[in-house]
């Protein structure tokens, strides 16, 4: 695990200009591989518009009780960007009015944010369809306070997204922290125990999967299979489906590479997976990303690396469902990992 | 002159040796492509059985592949050791069982 995040740290890589300069030049400049824009035009796919909106993913704030190595929004203890009530409720005001059927709240640990509960409740009244928190799950055993998150999640159907890198304490501690096993394991025996996650049950708990180094995640039903099997057997633990996620070569992931010298390998993996039929599908066709200081982007990545939606409206106070809709997005070499083999997106694979 | 005989970049290459006989190059690429999929054995496990035998070939592409893809697959390191050790037990069993020959030849012509 991470000690502090890129941004305490004052790294190189803390700049989002300096890593799309790095996704931009070598081998994407010099030819030797081609850029995403080229890609998806060899198909006729470009530019890539944004469809109907369906998903509204709300980023509440960086900070995060984790400092995991692959982070790819740089969150950590350190972090002091969090969602105000004053934005959340400019936040509410779209949620009453927008077609999208999913609320997709995301961080850091959104919990977190002190106005967080107030915030999933007044969401609630405001009857979202599909209700998702990404959870770490470790913020559930990580104080007191936040121990009876499971039952508020029950209470408002909340539909549970969390991180588990692998079924096993090593390849899971490696990359998210020492002890982040044992607290998640005893965090998904509380969600299973108030009914998350058992086969028959309403009360959806889904886990995300992304590899612990500079390799590409293999099949997702394959995985689902084997995490099933693993957790079951081991912890008398059950979820529901589970969301095989490819590492964006951005933020903490992106130093990772460089540092361990696998950049380039990386990116020729990406490439060679690059898979067309999931060019449609890519999650900022029907997602909009919108951060804690209130701006929107295409996606919770370019969020991260500052890239503003292609549009008029780039603030919820402007926020403009026609607008939006039909905006060319903006994309760079990073994109290669939304269309590397079956795809990724926060639902897991795409195509 | 090539400095070395294996050259990592080569591994990228293999779809090419279908340029100089296209016919036998898909037959073998289909054919290698349909042993590895899902079947009575998981492609995990046909993926650690592959990387056992890489090494029992001692070929540096198979072991650069293997390795990949077993981590891809959610296989451990762990899982991957005992895998090749599998395969050098075979190896050095291989080798040791002759000496059964040995022992026979020994006592025929010396006994
Ligand atoms: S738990 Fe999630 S948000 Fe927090 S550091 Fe880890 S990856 Fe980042
Ligand atoms: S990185 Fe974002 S903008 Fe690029 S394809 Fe993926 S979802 Fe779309």
């Amino acid at each position: 695990m991470a000690l502090k995040s890129l941004h305490k740290r004052e790294s190189d890589l803390a700049n989002s200009k300096r890593q799309l300069e790095i996704l931009s030049n070598g081998i994407f400049q010099n030819g030797e591989l081609p850029t995403f824009k080229n890609k998806i035009a060899e198909t006729n796919q470009f530019p890539l518009k944004a469809k109907k909106l369906e998903i509204l993913q709300i980023n509440v704030g960086y900070m995060c009780n984790q400092v995991c190595d692959h982070c790819h929004v740089d969150a950590g203890p350190d972090r002091k960007e969090i969602m105000t009530k004053t934005t959340m409720t400019q936040c509410l005001e779209v949620i009453k009015n927008t077609g999208a059927h999913t609320l997709d709240l995301t961080g850091g640990a959104p919990e977190m944010n002190p106005n967080f509960r107030w915030f999933v409740e007044e969401a609630a009244k405001a009857g979202i369809k599909d209700f998702i928190v990404r959870s770490n799950l470790t913020i559930i055993r990580a104080n007191k306070k936040y121990y009876d998150l499971p039952e508020f999640f029950k209470k408002h159907n909340i539909h549970v997204v969390s991180s588990m890198p692998h079924w096993t304490r090593g390849k899971t501690d490696k990359q998210r922290g020492d002890g982040v096993f044992d607290k998640s394991i005893k965090a998904l025996q509380d969600l299973n125990a108030i009914g998350y996650g058992m086969p028959e049950s309403g009360l959806k708990l889904d886990l995300v999967y992304n590899p612990s180094g500079a390799f590409l995640p293999g099949d997702q039903m394959a995985m689902e299979k084997d995490f099933k099997k693993a957790l079951k057997e081991d912890f008398n633990i059950q979820f529901h489906n589970l969301f095989a996620i490819t590492n964006l070569p951005i933020s903490r992931f992106l130093d990772y590479l460089i540092a361990s010298e696998n950049y380039e390998d990386y990116m020729y993996s990406l490439v060679e997976a690059y898979n067309p039929a999931a060019v449609k599908n890519v999650m900022c066709t029907n997602t909009l990303s919108i951060s804690w200081d209130g701006h929107l982007y295409d996606c919770d990545f370019n969020q991260m690396l500052n890239l503003p939606v292609n549009s008029k409206a780039k603030h919820i106070s402007k926020f403009n469902e026609e607008l939006l809709e039909g905006r060319e997005i903006v994309i760079s070499q990073h994109c290669y990992g939304c269309t590397a083999g079956a795809g990724s997106s926060c639902q897991g694979s795409v195509a | 002159m090539q400095k070395s005989y294996y050259d990592p970049a080569d591994l990228k290459k293999f779809g090419k040796i279908s340029e100089w006989n296209q016919e036998l190059g898909d037959k073998f690429f289909e054919y290698y492509g349909k042993v590895f999929e899902e079947g009575a054995l998981t492609a995990r496990e046909k993926s650690l059985i592959a990387l056992a035998v890489s090494h029992t070939e001692q070929c540096p592409y198979c072991i650069d592949a293997y390795t990949k893809d077993t981590l891809q697959r959610g296989v451990t390191k762990e899982e991957m050791m005992e895998a090749i050790h599998v395969g050098a037990a075979i190896k050095s069993g291989a080798t040791l069982v002759h000496g059964v020959q040995m022992m026979n030849k020994v006592n025929k012509l010396d006994g």
